[in-house]
């Protein structure tokens, strides 16, 4: 029942993907309800691929292609542009990306046809909708931004699909659904709109439902406010699907999912005295199988996993993963960078994988010591700290994800590149997601960042590193081989070979 | 509490004034029929449309496009008339074209899907009567499968309401099929909403569709999603009792013991629920061996939502299991929970120390509480949770009854005298207000030392609501303790909330000293309170002026209200001499509050007081007030006026 969104010239048969231009929430910046097939921007170039290639990461290069790419142009890009949080749903089928404008983006994957079996894996625009608008808070003298923090997707339970996206302070679940017909015939007006005069009603009409084109609403069904006094950085969803969880910087709260006007707080490391205060909460999340158990990490590099069965409050953890500071490496900067930007429950419920700002760990659920593998990600700005605190970029957030078999795990860099680490065979890849050299159906290149000593051609130096080109949103399908990448306004997917 | 998350209503939109609009518009374009629609809207609702010439059909064609107006009000409006619409068009085109548009209407808002679920439930005789009410089906059934659980479970409980109404035969052919599907369906929506209709067609379909059923609800119990096994696990006490009792044995019981261990503890914490409904149906005999090992294991679950859960129904495991287990069993797995690690559970079990109590066989039960339940319960007294011991404090009195006076004294009356000490004023509250039980079985004098101080400290309390809360309960207290010891202990407090700082308490103070009159008489009133209640009618502070007025107006009214007052010895000729001078002495005072203050009381007491006093004192005073140069007191004497004078003259 997709709307027939696409109206570019057919594709070369050898040619399945494409990359789209587009200044795209520009073009949708509307508020309320939306529609899908109005607004589905139209491609405007494409290009050929001669070489497919293999996303596995056996490969010595070459591992990934472009698929599409939803690009702004820099020329026209504001704030409220740049992509904040980007997120597959439980199939796969749905994309969502928030913004610093409020605005969530739902893309959706091409069906497959026999005709072109080779569209399948294009994602196109199916949804845009305002989800949040700034306010002010007048009792605190507050802004409240309308940056989307988070978008979490529910589990699909009937035909319509449910998503809940936060901003600093407010939760809000989101309904999108399809509608595809549309009542016809009225009593008291014709066919034209006219009004008819009553002496000439002589029967009743029922309205008749009549097919329509596709259209697509998003809806806000519930809205859970008024429960954090801090910013909420992260939210999830339990696997009871009845409750989520909102995380700010000192508490977690428990909602149910429909119930808006309370919740509970399950932690809160608050100290009695603010001056007392240590460590903050940077991420929670939910054990994908086990509804009772939730990790959320901290500023201090540490994680606790909390077990809901045990009481009512979660003050007290059940587990608490720490690796032991080596003294020799220790700076003025250690703290800052151990703090764990992101922290993700692998899909089989056995590990949990934490981003600080040059690593990403695996923590074994049953080793609370150390972390099972460590990965650098940008070692080589370890001599760079000192710039990098001067321009704050130091505090970036960088978020981590695992592929859907927990094999290779992929998380963002700077100048746009991204890196992934497969964990079985422990190698690993630096990609550069820009418009400049990821031409669509070409195949990603890697690159190579040198440290010291001579350059060599293709390499590029750590002087030379754009540090306001960040990559700090991405998220893997959960079944197939794609990806998407948020790099400030531009959202990149790549995906594994077509054949 | 905690487990109880319920599903609540829907907010209420106030679209009158865009209706009013859209109404009016309408008047304007059309105002000879609108004026037709006024009269036939209720004309219709009990003729049918068309016989009766073509004027009816107007406010029928009004409803029936107004089922897709944009305004949600509207349709909603529309909706709740769709009996009139259906009586308009018919049986035959309700069923063919009205009922076929409804079914497709589930993109409408909730409010309007649970008021179609709702007027879909008493549709039966609009599509026919009962030979045609299986098309009632298909719309229900896509209501079964939306997502908002509140339209849901109206779809359901319409859907239940009108099995009843289908012939066997139909309810084979067309009822079981729907649960099937909806049973199958791809979405757990339409799944759960299956879990509630499997009992209502049961008991009325042949054997072999019965085993469908049955192999259908043991599908779902085993659900890959957690939300249909808890709504199978809710719906499984039900579904036991249509079942015969062998299949309670044989399938209930497996699929309550699978559920009861599930991985979700949401999921477990609904087998216990249905273990009530379960132990009911089973033969003492089976118990033992069939429910109790699952009660056990969930007494002590690892999960304290679930042990909370246990707690929570205790008084109704222990009805449905018996006398006999609740010895051997029961008391060991309450006394545990009353010790239990984590304070919600605990503070469960202590709410249903006295049920529990009660409940217990006659023959031991002075025993099992001696030597099992109180000394948990001495040990809750000193708990660190105040939710704990205010769960107790409400309850712990009630023991009392139970246990007889001498058990009382020695054993319960120092648990009072502690927690009548607590630092959690809610604790002290608790105690405070259920002291008429004990007040039956000991007198209260025993406790009174205690109590005195433990009131004080409440009426001293720094938060006003804790002041609030006591001053509630002062008219009980007093009646308790007797005129005498109020007197000497209680008054003093009474008067002092007068001039508390919180309007909040003066006003209650006011309304408790009114009680105390109702209690103690007019007498010891004319003694004790109006002297005091008078005096502060010169206190510097206008905000306690107001208070003597207050007081004096429900004072009066009061007593004019109670014919108990006239037979006393002090009568009208007493409050009018000694109250009506100060109130209109009161209308010169300075602060313009105090004298509309004076006007609104005099409204209020003037058709209470003889009409000599009215025209002589009352009238003149009003009329003063009238020419105040405050706008308020102005406007406040001339409402006085006007009511007042108005009934005298229609006297």
């Amino acid at each position: 029942m997709r709307p027939e969104v696409r109206t570019g010239p057919p594709p070369p048969p050898s040619s399945p993907s494409q990359v789209f231009h587009r200044d795209l929430h520009r073009l949708h910046r509307r508020s309320g309800a939306m529609t899908g097939p109005p607004l589905v921007p139209q491609p405007v170039c494409r290009f050929q691929d001669p070489e497919p290639a293999d996303l596995s990461m056996e490969e010595e290069s070459d591992t990934r292609k472009i698929n599409n790419s939803f690009l702004r142009d820099h020329n026209y890009a504001t704030e409220a542009d740049i992509i904040s949080t980007v997120e597959f749903n439980s199939s796969g089928e749905l994309l969502a990306t928030g913004d610093k404008g409020g605005r969530v983006v739902v893309f959706q994957r091409e069906q497959e046809s026999k005709s072109q079996p080779q569209r399948r894996g294009e994602y196109n625009v199916y949804s845009t909708f305002q989800s949040h608008e700034p306010e002010f808070d007048y009792l605190k003298s507050l802004e409240i931004e309308e940056k989307i923090n988070k978008i979490k997707w529910l589990p699909q339970q009937n035909a319509a699909y449910f998503l809940l996206s936060t901003n600093d302070k407010t939760v809000k679940l989101w309904k999108i659904s399809e509608r595809d017909k549309r009542p016809e015939g009225y009593n008291l007006k014709d066919e034209d709109g006219r009004i008819r005069n009553p002496s000439t009603i002589t029967s009743l009409r029922v309205p008749v439902l009549q097919p329509m084109d596709l259209m697509v609403e998003a809806t806000a069904r519930r809205v859970f406010s008024n429960a954090h006094t801090y910013h909420i950085n992260s939210i999830s969803v339990n696997s009871d699907l009845q409750t989520f969880i909102s995380t700010d910087d000192l508490r977690v709260n428990l909602w149910n999912l429909e119930i808006t006007d309370r919740s509970f707080n399950i932690v809160d490391i608050k100290p009695a005295n603010m001056e007392e205060l240590t460590e903050v909460i940077t991420s929670a999340e939910f054990h994908p199988q086990h509804c009772h158990t939730f990790a959320y990490s901290s500023s201090k590099g540490s994680i606790r996993l909390c077990d809901m069965r045990q009481a009512a409050l979660c003050d007290k953890h059940c587990k608490y993963f720490e690796e032991p500071e080596d003294p020799s490496t220790r700076s003025f900067f250690s703290e800052i960078i151990s703090s764990i930007s992101d922290v993700k429950f692998s899909h089989n419920g056995r590990y949990l994988m934490t981003r600080d700002y040059l690593t990403v760990k695996v923590w074994d659920l049953q080793m609370e010591n150390k972390p099972l593998e460590t990965y650098q990600v940008h070692d080589y700005l370890r001599g760079k700290l000192c710039s990098l605190y001067e321009n704050d970029c130091i505090f970036d957030k960088f978020e981590c994800v695992w592929n859907g078999s927990d094999s290779v795990i992929m998380t963002g860099s700077y100048n746009n590149f991204f890196r992934m680490f497969d964990r079985n065979t422990k190698r690993d890849v630096t990609l550069e997601a820009s418009r400049e050299n990821s031409k669509p159906r070409a195949i990603l290149k890697p690159r190579k960042v040198c440290v010291g000593g001579k350059r060599r051609k293709d390499e590029i130096s750590v002087d030379s590193l754009d540090f306001s080109k960040k990559i700090l949103h991405t998220t893997w399908h959960p079944h197939e081989n794609i990806i998407a990448v948020a790099a400030t306004n531009n959202l990149y997917i790549f995906q594994d070979k077509v054949n | 509490m905690y487990c109880n998350f319920k599903s609540q209503g829907f907010k209420k939109r106030n679209c009158a004034k865009s209706v009013l609009e859209k109404r009016t518009i309408f008047l304007l374009v059309k105002p000879r029929s609108a004026a037709q629609q006024r009269h036939s809207v209720t004309a219709t609702e009990s003729k049918m449309a068309g016989a009766d010439g073509d004027d009816s059909l107007y406010p029928i064609a009004v409803l029936i496009d107004e089922l897709r107006n944009e305004d949600v009000q509207l349709r909603l409006n529309s909706i709740k008339k769709l009996s009139t619409i259906a009586l308009a068009l018919g049986v035959e085109r309700t069923r063919t074209e009205l009922l076929p548009f409804l079914t497709d209407t589930i993109y409408d808002e909730d409010e309007v899907l649970l008021a179609l679920a709702e007027q879909l439930g008493n549709f039966t005789m609009l599509v026919g009567g009962p030979e045609y009410v299986h098309c009632l089906l298909p719309p229900l059934e896509s209501l079964a499968t939306v997502e908002e659980t509140v339209v849901r479970d109206k779809a359901v409980e319409s859907l239940r309401k009108i099995s009843q109404e289908h012939s066997p035969v139909d309810l084979e052919v067309h009822f079981e099929p729907l649960v099937k599907r909806l049973a199958s369906g791809d979405w757990f929506t339409s799944r759960t909403s299956a879990c509630g209709l499997f009992s209502v067609c049961y008991p009325r379909v042949s054997s072999t569709v019965k085993a469908e059923i049955r192999q259908h609800f043991r599908t779902l119990c085993s659900d890959d999603t957690p939300m249909v096994r808890r709504a199978a696990a809710s719906k499984l006490g039900e579904f036991a009792k249509v079942l015969e009792l062998d299949y309670v044995k044989s399938d209930i019981i497996s699929l309550f013991t699978a559920l009861a261990s599930d991985e979700q503890d949401s999921v477990r914490l609904l087998a216990v629920e249905a273990c009530v409904s379960i132990a009911t149906l089973l033969p003492q005999e089976d118990l033992e061996t069939l429910v109790m090992p699952t009660l056990r294991q969930a007494a002590e679950d690892k999960s304290w939502r679930v042990r909370y859960m246990v707690a929570d129904k205790f008084s109704e495991l222990q009805k449905a299991v018996g006398p006999e287990i609740t010895k051997n069993d029961l008391v060991p797995a309450f006394q545990n929970l009353l010790k239990d690690c984590e304070a919600e559970v605990r503070a469960a079990a202590a709410n249903k120390v006295k049920e529990f109590c009660e409940n217990l066989p006659e023959d031991s039960r002075e025993q099992i509480i001696m030597t099992h339940i109180l000394p948990c319960v001495k040990e809750l007294v000193s708990d660190t949770n105040q939710h704990v011991k205010s769960a107790l404090a409400s309850v712990i009195m009630g023991l009392s009854t139970i246990l007889g006076k001498d058990n009382t004294i020695e054993h319960l009356l120092p648990l009072f005298l502690a927690q009548l000490k607590d630092e959690c004023p809610e604790v002290r509250l608790n105690i405070i207000s259920n002291l008429d039980c004990v007040n039956e079985v000991i007198g209260i004098r025993q406790l009174s030392q205690s109590l005195l101080p433990a009131i004080v400290e409440l009426a001293e309390d720094a938060k006003w609501r804790v002041r609030l809360a006591i001053i509630e309960y002062m008219p009980l207290l007093a009646g308790q303790l007797g005129v005498e010891f109020f007197d000497e202990k209680l008054n003093t407090l009474c008067m002092a909330w007068l001039i508390d700082h919180v309007y909040a308490i003066r006003e209650a103070a006011t309304c408790n000293l009114m009680k105390l009159v109702e209690k103690f008489g007019a007498e010891w009133a004319q003694n004790t309170i109006v002297p005091k209640v008078l005096g502060m009618a010169n206190d510097p502070n206008y905000l306690h002026r107001m208070t003597t007025l207050f007081c004096l107006k429900l004072y009066w009214l009061l007593f004019f209200e109670n014919t108990f007052a006239l037979s006393e010895a002090c009568g009208q000729d007493i409050t009018t001499k000694q109250m009506l001078p100060v109130v209109l002495k009161m209308s010169n005072d300075q602060v313009a509050n105090v004298r509309f203050n004076v006007a609104k009381s005099l409204q209020k007491i003037g058709p209470v007081l003889d009409s000599n006093a009215l025209q002589a004192e009352v009238k003149p005073v009003l009329e003063k007030l009238a020419t105040d140069t405050d706008m308020d007191v102005k406007y406040f004497a001339q409402e006085a006026i006007n009511s007042v004078l108005a009934l005298q003259r229609s006297d």
